[in-house]
C-alpha cells in the first residue's frame, strides 16, 4: 500500500528548510486575485497574438476593411493563454518552476495545512477538504446561474407567438443553459463530496494527488466564465450538442463553447484520475472492496467513465476549433470530412457523460438509504455490480442518439439491445432500494426524503428511456420535448435530487453547521411537487409534436406550456428555499453540530465535524463494514488508534482476518 | 466574523448579483435593434397600402464587423437609413416593397429560390422590368433575396451586373445613396405582396450564401438580426 | 479516540411472528389490481388516441408500440411506487423507536428473481422492436442510403431538401420539379430521400410518422403509405442555427388523381424553374454546380462554397 508515513522532506543546495511563504501578507501570496490579473494578461496577449496570425486569414472580398470582429484566431489563443495566465497566477507552476531552479521547495506536509480561516478558500491549497468546500459553493454558483438561463427559456415559451427576446437571444440562451448544466454539473457530487468524502470513506489521511484534485477544481470557474464570456460574443446557436456544420459556420460566439467544454473536459480528466488513485492506493488497512462504502463504488465508476470518455471530448472539440480556425475540414462533407464523424465522436463521450452525471446520484441514495432504515444495505454486491455494469455498457450505447440520422440501418437493433440492456444494472439500484426498506424503520428526515424523490424521479426518467431505447417508437420521440423530459428527470431529479441529499446529509459533517430542517422540508416538498409539475407534461408535450430548441410552437400546446412555465418559476422558488437556507445557516445562524447526528455508521461520521486537520489521528483500521446496523454485536466500523504496531505490521504481511461482520 | 459583519457583507453579495441580474436583463435580453414602425396610423385589415423602403450594402461602415454585408431599413418619418431589419406592418394590408441592391452577386447553393412567389401576381419589378424568375447561375444576376418563409415570400435581389473581384466598383460606405448609378451602380426591386390577417412575428431571411467567411456563406450576418435577417411585426 | 458505536441496544430478532402480516402478498395484490386496471385504461381508452396518430402506415406502428410499451411499462412503475409507497406507510419508524431495523443483508433467491425478470422482459423488448422495425410499418426512421425493406412496387419518391431554414420537395418521376408545397398521395408507398445542403436537420412529418436527419451530403431514406386525407405538419427536428423554432410547413395528403393533377399541373407551372436546376441526384454538392455559366465560373464562382475554403483547397485524393 502506498500510504506514506513520513512526510516529505525539503531538500536544498544550501540545506536548511528556507522561510514558510505562510508568512508573506494575504494580497502578495498567490490567490484568486492574482489568478485574475494572470487571466487577464493571458488573454490580452493571446488576442494580440491571434490577430497577428489572423491578418491573412480573412476570405473576404474587401480585404482593405479594418479587420472585423470575427476572427476567430483572437478568441481561440486569448481564451487558451488566459486559462495558462489564470493557473499560473494561481501559483500552481511556483513549486515546479523552484525545483526546475534548482532551489528549495518549502515543505507542504499533510498535518501543516493552512490556519482555518476564509482565505485559503480562495488558495491553491493540497487539503482535499478546502478543496471540497470550494467545489460546492463553485457548483451552487453555476447551478444557479444555470438555472436561471432556465427561467428566462420558459419565460419565452409562455407564448407561442408573442417573444418576449428576440429569437437569436433565445437560441444563444438554450445553448447556455444547456451547456453549462451538462458541462459543470458532470463534477456536483464527485467535486464536492467525492473529493472531500472519500479519503475519510476509506481510512485515508489524504488523496492521492492533492495538486491535480486543486488544479481539477480551479479550471471549473474559468471554464464558467469563458462560457459565460460567449454572450459577450454573440453566443452560439447548436445547443450543448455542438453539431457540425452548423458549429463550425458560427461566429465567434461558439469559440467560448468549445473552449469551455474542452477545458471542463481536462478537469473531469484530473478529478477522476485522482479518485481512482486515491481508492485503489491509500484505503485503510482492513477496508477491502468488500467494505468500502456504496458511495465510494459510485464515485470510483464515475472516475473510470470520466478518465476515459473525457478525452475524446476533449479531442472533439480540438477538431471543431481547427475546422473553425485552420480551415481544416473534418467535419464538412464537401471537401471529404463527415458531419457524422462529428456526431459520434460527441456522443461516445455524450452518452457515458450521462452516467457521470447519474451514478454520483446512485452512490449518494445507496449511502443514504441504510442510515435512515437502520438495516444493512440489501444486496451490496449487486448495488455493486450495478455500478460496474452501468459503466462497462455506457460505452457501447451510444448510436441511439443517432438512430434517426442515416446511420447504417443494422445497427439500430444492436443499439437498441445494449440501451435495453444496460436499463438492468440501473434497475439494481432498485432491487437494493426496495429490499433496504423491507421491514425497516424509516426516519423521514430530509437527506431521506430527497433520497425517496430521487428514486421516484429516476424511475420516472429511466422509465421513458427505456421508451426511446425502442427505435420505432424513438421516430416519434427523438428530437422532441420528450427526450427534454426524459433527461431532465434522470439528471435533475436524480442527480440534484441526490445533490440536495448530499447537502442535508453531509453539510452538518463538512462544515460543522445545521442546516434548518423545518425550510429544509419546505424545500423538498416544494421542489418535489413543482419539478413533476413543470417536467411531467412535457412528455405530452413532446409526444404531441413540439421539437427541442424551438422558441415558436402550435397553438393548441399554449396551455401545457404556460402550466409548465408557471411551475418552472415555481421551481425556481423552491431553488431559492434552498439558497437561502444555505446561506443563513452558513453565513448568519452557523448553529453547531458536533458530532454524528444522524447516527450512521460511516467512517467519516467517526471523526470530529469538520474532520481534524489530517482527517484521523492515526491511519485508522477499519474492523467492519458501514452498513452493520441491526445486527447485534456488531464491532465498530474501525479502530482509530489501534495499538502501535498495528498499522506498520499491516505492511509487512497481509492483514490478519479481524471479526467479521 | 462577527455577526453584523456577516450580515453586512451577506447583504452588499445580494444588492450585487441582483444589480448583475438586472443589468444583464435589460442590456442583453430586453435589448437589440430599432423597430422600423410602418404600421403607425394605419387601420389593419383593410388593405390599405404601407410603403416600406430598403437596401441591401456589400459591407457596413457602422458596426464592429464592416466586413458583413448588410440590410438597412428607411425610417417612414425621418427617411434615414437605419441600420436594422426589424420593421412593423398593419394586419391585412398591401406592403409595397422598394429595395435598392447596392450588392454584387453571388450564386445560391439551391437555385429553386431565384423563383419569385408570393407576392401581388408573382412578379418583381426590377429597374422596372417585370420578373418570374432571375437565374443565379446564367450570369451574374442575384445579389441577395427577400425571402418571409412564414408567408412563403421569395424575391430575389438582382445585382448590377459586375462581379466586384473583376471588375470593382460597387458602393464602399454604407448606408449607400441611391443617386447616380453610373457613378455608384445599383439595382431597385419593386414588388407588392398582403399582410396576413393573423398578426404576429414573421421572420425573414435571405437565402444566397453571402456569409462570406462562413462555412456554406450562412453563418455570420446571414444569422445576425440586424444584418441579413430580420423579423416584420403584423400588428392590428 | 477509540471508536464509538453507534449502534444503540440490538434489535430483537426479526422472525415473522404469528402477528406479521404477509407484506409481500398484501403488496402483490395491490399491484395485480392497479396494473390490471392500468393497463386496460391503456389499451383501450388511452390506446386509440396515443400520439402520433394512425394517418400513415408508419405512424400507426409506432402508436402500436408506443402502446405495448406503456403496457409493459406501467406494471414496472405501479410495482416499484406501490412498494415504496407501503413502505414508507407501514415501515416507518414509530416517534420515540430508537432502533435499528433486522440485519438483512441480502437473498439470493430473490436478487436471482429479479435479474431474471428483468433481463426476459427488457430481451422481450428488444425483439419486440427489432422485429417492428423490419417489417414495412416501421420504415418511417431514417435509415440512411440502404434501407433494409423496400417496397416491391416503384413507390412515389419525393426528395426533401433541408436548407437553412425552409424544406423544399422534389418530385424525379414528375421532371424532377421542384416546389415547397408537400402534396402526397393516399394508398401509395412514398419513399421520403432527405438530404441536406448545408446543416444537418431533420425532417419530422409527425403525423406520417416519419423522422429523418437531414445530413449534408447524406441519402436518408425513409418509408410510409398514407391511409387517408389530412393534413400534415412538417418541423424541423434538429438545432439548425437561428430560425430552427420556425422552420415547419403544413403538407396535404390527397386522394391519387387530385395529386397527379396538381403534380402534372406544377410540373407544367414551374417547368422554366425545372431547366435551371441541376439535375435530380441523391445528394448535391453546392460547391461544384456544373451549370454554372462561363461568366460566373471566371469570375472566381465555380459553385456556392460561401467564401470559407479557398477555391484552390484540394479535395481528398
Amino acid at each position: 500500500m502506498a500510504i506514506e508515513t513520513q512526510p516529505e522532506k525539503a531538500y536544498g543546495a544550501g540545506g536548511g528548510v528556507p522561510a514558510s511563504r505562510r508568512q508573506r501578507p494575504w494580497w502578495m501570496r498567490p490567490a484568486i486575485h492574482t489568478a485574475i490579473i494572470g487571466a487577464v494578461i493571458g488573454y490580452l496577449l493571446g488576442h494580440l497574438l491571434g490577430n497577428f496570425l489572423a491578418s491573412s486569414n480573412v476570405a473576404t472580398e474587401y480585404p482593405n476593411l479594418p479587420l472585423s470582429d470575427s476572427s476567430d484566431w483572437p478568441i481561440v489563443l486569448g481564451y487558451a493563454l488566459a486559462v495558462v495566465g489564470w493557473v499560473a497566477g494561481l501559483g500552481v507552476f511556483n513549486d515546479l518552476l523552484r525545483q526546475m531552479a534548482g532551489r528549495p521547495v518549502p515543505v507542504e506536509a499533510e498535518e501543516d495545512t493552512e490556519p482555518a480561516g476564509l482565505a485559503r478558500y480562495f488558495r491553491f491549497t493540497l487539503d482535499h477538504k478546502v478543496v471540497g468546500i470550494q467545489y460546492l459553493v463553485g457548483m451552487l454558483i453555476y447551478f444557479c446561474t444555470a438555472g436561471l438561463f432556465a427561467m428566462a427559456i420558459r419565460a419565452e415559451l409562455l407564448s407561442p407567438s408573442y417573444h418576449l427576446f428576440s429569437s437569436s437571444t433565445y437560441i444563444e440562451v438554450v445553448g447556455e443553459h444547456g451547456t453549462m448544466m451538462m458541462m459543470l454539473m458532470s463534477s456536483v457530487i464527485l467535486g464536492p463530496f467525492g473529493n472531500y468524502l472519500v479519503p475519510l470513506m476509506i481510512g485515508s489521511k489524504r488523496v492521492a494527488f492533492p495538486r491535480v484534485e486543486a488544479l481539477s477544481f480551479w479550471l471549473t470557474p474559468m471554464a464558467f466564465l469563458i462560457l459565460l464570456s460567449g454572450l459577450l460574443l454573440g453566443g452560439f446557436p447548436f445547443g450543448w450538442t455542438g453539431y457540425a456544420p452548423l458549429s463550425i459556420q458560427s461566429t465567434i460566439g461558439a469559440d467560448s463553447y468549445a473552449m469551455a467544454f474542452g477545458l471542463m473536459g481536462i478537469s473531469i480528466i484530473m478529478a477522476g484520475f485522482n479518485i481512482i488513485c486515491t481508492v485503489i492506493c491509500y484505503r485503510a488497512p482492513g477496508m477491502r472492496w468488500s467494505r468500502i462504502p456504496m458511495f465510494v463504488w459510485a464515485m470510483v465508476a464515475t472516475s473510470f467513465l470520466m478518465v476515459l470518455a473525457a478525452p475524446v471530448l476533449v479531442g472533439g472539440m480540438y477538431m471543431m476549433i481547427m475546422d473553425r480556425t485552420a480551415q481544416t475540414a473534418f467535419f464538412v462533407d464537401t471537401l471529404g470530412g463527415s458531419a457524422y464523424l462529428y456526431e459520434n465522436l460527441f456522443w461516445f463521450f455524450g452518452h457515458p457523460e450521462v452516467y457521470i452525471l447519474a451514478l454520483p446520484g446512485f452512490g449518494v441514495v445507496s449511502e443514504i438509504l441504510p442510515v435512515f432504515t437502520r438495516k444493512p444495505l440489501f444486496g451490496y454486491k449487486v448495488a455493486a455490480a450495478g455500478m460496474i455494469g452501468v459503466t462497462l455498457l455506457s460505452f457501447f450505447v451510444w448510436q441511439h442518439h443517432l438512430f434517426d440520422s442515416g446511420i447504417n440501418p443494422d445497427m439500430r437493433p444492436v443499439f437498441m439491445l445494449t440501451t435495453e440492456l444496460i436499463s438492468i444494472p440501473t434497475g439494481f439500484i432498485y432491487l437494493v432500494a426496495m429490499g433496504t426498506l423491507w421491514k425497516a424503520k424509516i426516519r423521514l428526515t430530509v437527506p431521506m426524503l430527497f433520497a425517496l424523490g430521487m428514486y421516484f424521479n429516476f424511475l420516472i426518467g429511466g422509465i421513458s428511456g427505456v421508451f426511446l431505447s425502442d427505435v420505432p417508437a424513438d421516430t416519434t420521440e427523438h428530437g422532441s420535448f420528450f427526450v427534454m423530459a426524459h433527461f431532465h428527470y434522470t439528471i435533475m431529479g436524480g442527480l440534484i435530487f441526490a445533490f440536495m441529499a448530499a447537502c442535508y446529509y453531509w453539510l452538518p459533517k463538512m462544515m460543522g453547521i445545521k442546516l434548518n430542517q423545518t425550510l429544509g422540508k419546505w424545500h423538498f416538498w416544494t421542489m418535489f411537487i413543482f419539478f413533476n409539475s413543470t417536467f411531467l407534461p412535457l412528455f405530452a408535450v413532446g409526444m404531441a409534436g413540439q421539437p427541442r430548441r424551438v422558441f415558436e410552437y402550435a397553438r393548441n400546446l399554449e396551455t401545457l406550456n404556460d402550466w409548465v412555465s408557471i411551475s418552472a418559476f415555481c421551481l425556481g422558488g423552491s431553488i431559492l428555499i434552498f439558497v437561502i437556507n444555505f446561506v443563513w445557516s452558513t453565513v448568519i445562524a452557523r448553529v453547531r453540530e458536533e458530532g454524528n447526528p444522524w447516527r450512521s455508521r460511516g467512517l467519516e461520521w467517526q471523526v470530529s465535524s469538520p474532520p481534524p486537520p489530517g482527517n484521523f489521528a492515526q491511519v485508522p483500521v477499519v474492523l467492519s463494514g458501514p452498513y452493520e446496523y441491526g445486527t447485534p454485536g456488531a464491532p465498530p466500523v474501525a479502530d482509530l488508534s489501534p495499538p502501535l504496531g498495528v498499522v506498520s505490521a499491516a505492511y509487512a504481511e497481509p492483514v490478519a482476518a479481524r471479526a467479521e461482520a | 466574523m462577527s455577526l453584523p459583519a456577516r450580515v453586512s457583507l451577506l447583504v452588499v453579495a445580494f444588492l450585487a448579483v441582483a444589480a448583475i441580474g438586472a443589468f444583464v436583463v435589460l442590456h442583453y435580453f430586453l435589448s437589440g435593434p430599432a423597430v422600423e414602425n410602418y404600421a403607425a396610423g394605419v387601420a389593419p385589415n383593410t388593405g390599405a397600402t404601407v410603403h416600406v423602403v430598403m437596401q441591401e450594402d456589400p459591407q457596413n461602415s457602422v458596426t464592429s464587423t464592416p466586413d458583413w454585408v448588410s440590410y438597412f431599413i428607411q425610417d417612414p418619418h425621418t427617411k434615414a437609413w437605419v441600420h436594422t431589419t426589424l420593421f412593423q406592418v398593419p394586419a391585412g394590408s398591401r406592403i409595397d416593397m422598394t429595395i435598392y441592391g447596392f450588392d454584387g452577386c453571388t450564386p445560391l447553393r439551391n437555385n429553386y429560390w431565384g423563383l419569385v412567389t408570393g407576392t401581388v401576381g408573382n412578379v418583381e419589378y426590377v429597374n422596372g422590368k417585370p420578373y418570374h424568375f432571375v437565374n443565379s447561375w446564367s450570369g451574374c444576376n442575384v445579389a441577395h433575396t427577400f425571402s418571409i418563409p412564414g408567408i412563403n415570400l421569395n424575391v430575389p435581389m438582382a445585382s448590377p451586373g459586375l462581379i466586384q473581384s473583376v471588375k470593382p466598383g460597387l458602393c464602399g460606405s454604407s448606408p449607400c445613396q441611391p443617386g447616380d448609378p453610373s457613378k455608384v451602380p445599383y439595382r431597385v426591386m419593386k414588388f407588392s405582396f398582403m399582410s396576413p390577417h393573423t398578426t404576429g412575428s414573421y421572420f425573414w431571411q435571405c437565402r444566397v450564401p453571402c456569409g462570406g467567411g462562413f462555412l456554406t456563406g450562412f453563418g455570420g450576418p446571414m444569422q445576425t438580426i440586424g444584418f441579413m435577417t430580420g423579423n416584420m411585426e403584423v400588428v392590428a | 479516540m477509540a471508536a464509538t458505536s453507534p449502534n444503540p441496544a440490538p434489535a430483537p430478532a426479526p422472525a415473522a411472528g404469528p402477528g406479521e402480516p404477509n407484506h409481500g402478498l398484501r403488496i402483490f395484490i395491490v399491484w395485480l389490481v392497479l396494473s390490471l386496471a392500468a393497463d386496460l385504461v391503456i389499451w383501450f381508452v388511452w390506446g386509440p388516441h396515443m400520439p402520433p396518430g394512425a394517418l400513415s402506415s408508419a405512424a400507426a406502428s409506432q402508436q402500436f408500440d408506443i402502446n405495448v410499451m406503456a403496457i409493459m411499462a406501467a406494471p414496472v412503475m405501479i410495482l416499484v411506487l406501490v412498494y415504496f409507497g407501503y413502505a414508507l406507510i407501514v415501515w416507518r419508524a414509530r416517534e420515540g423507536d430508537e432502533e435499528d431495523g433486522p440485519p438483512l443483508h441480502g437473498n439470493t433467491r430473490i436478487q436471482a428473481t429479479w435479474i431474471t425478470v428483468t433481463a426476459a422482459i427488457v430481451l422481450g423488448l428488444f425483439v419486440f422492436g427489432t422485429v417492428q422495425l423490419v417489417v414495412p410499418q416501421g420504415a418511417g426512421a431514417g435509415e440512411g442510403a440502404s434501407p433494409i425493406w423496400r417496397p416491391s412496387a416503384t413507390p412515389l419518391q419525393v426528395q426533401v431538401i433541408g436548407q437553412q431554414w425552409k424544406f423544399s420537395y422534389r418530385y424525379p418521376q414528375f421532371g424532377g420539379f421542384q416546389t415547397t408545397d408537400l402534396v402526397l398521395p393516399v394508398g401509395q408507398w412514398i419513399e421520403f430521400h432527405v438530404t441536406s445542403i448545408d446543416v444537418i436537420h431533420s425532417f419530422w412529418a409527425y403525423q406520417l410518422g416519419v423522422k429523418a436527419d437531414a445530413n449534408p451530403g447524406v441519402d436518408n431514406v425513409a418509408y410510409t403509405k398514407i391511409n387517408h386525407v389530412g393534413t400534415i405538419t412538417v418541423r424541423c427536428a434538429e438545432l439548425c442555427g437561428l430560425w430552427h423554432g420556425a422552420m415547419f410547413d403544413y403538407g396535404s395528403a390527397l386522394p391519387m388523381s387530385a395529386f397527379r393533377a396538381w403534380a402534372a399541373s406544377t410540373e407544367v407551372h414551374l417547368a422554366t424553374v425545372t431547366k435551371a436546376l441541376p439535375p435530380y441526384s441523391l445528394t448535391y454538392d453546392p460547391t461544384m454546380v456544373a451549370q454554372m455559366s462561363k461568366a460566373m465560373v471566371a469570375g472566381g464562382f465555380a459553385g456556392a462554397p460561401g467564401l470559407y475554403y479557398p477555391p484552390t483547397d484540394p479535395e481528398q485524393p
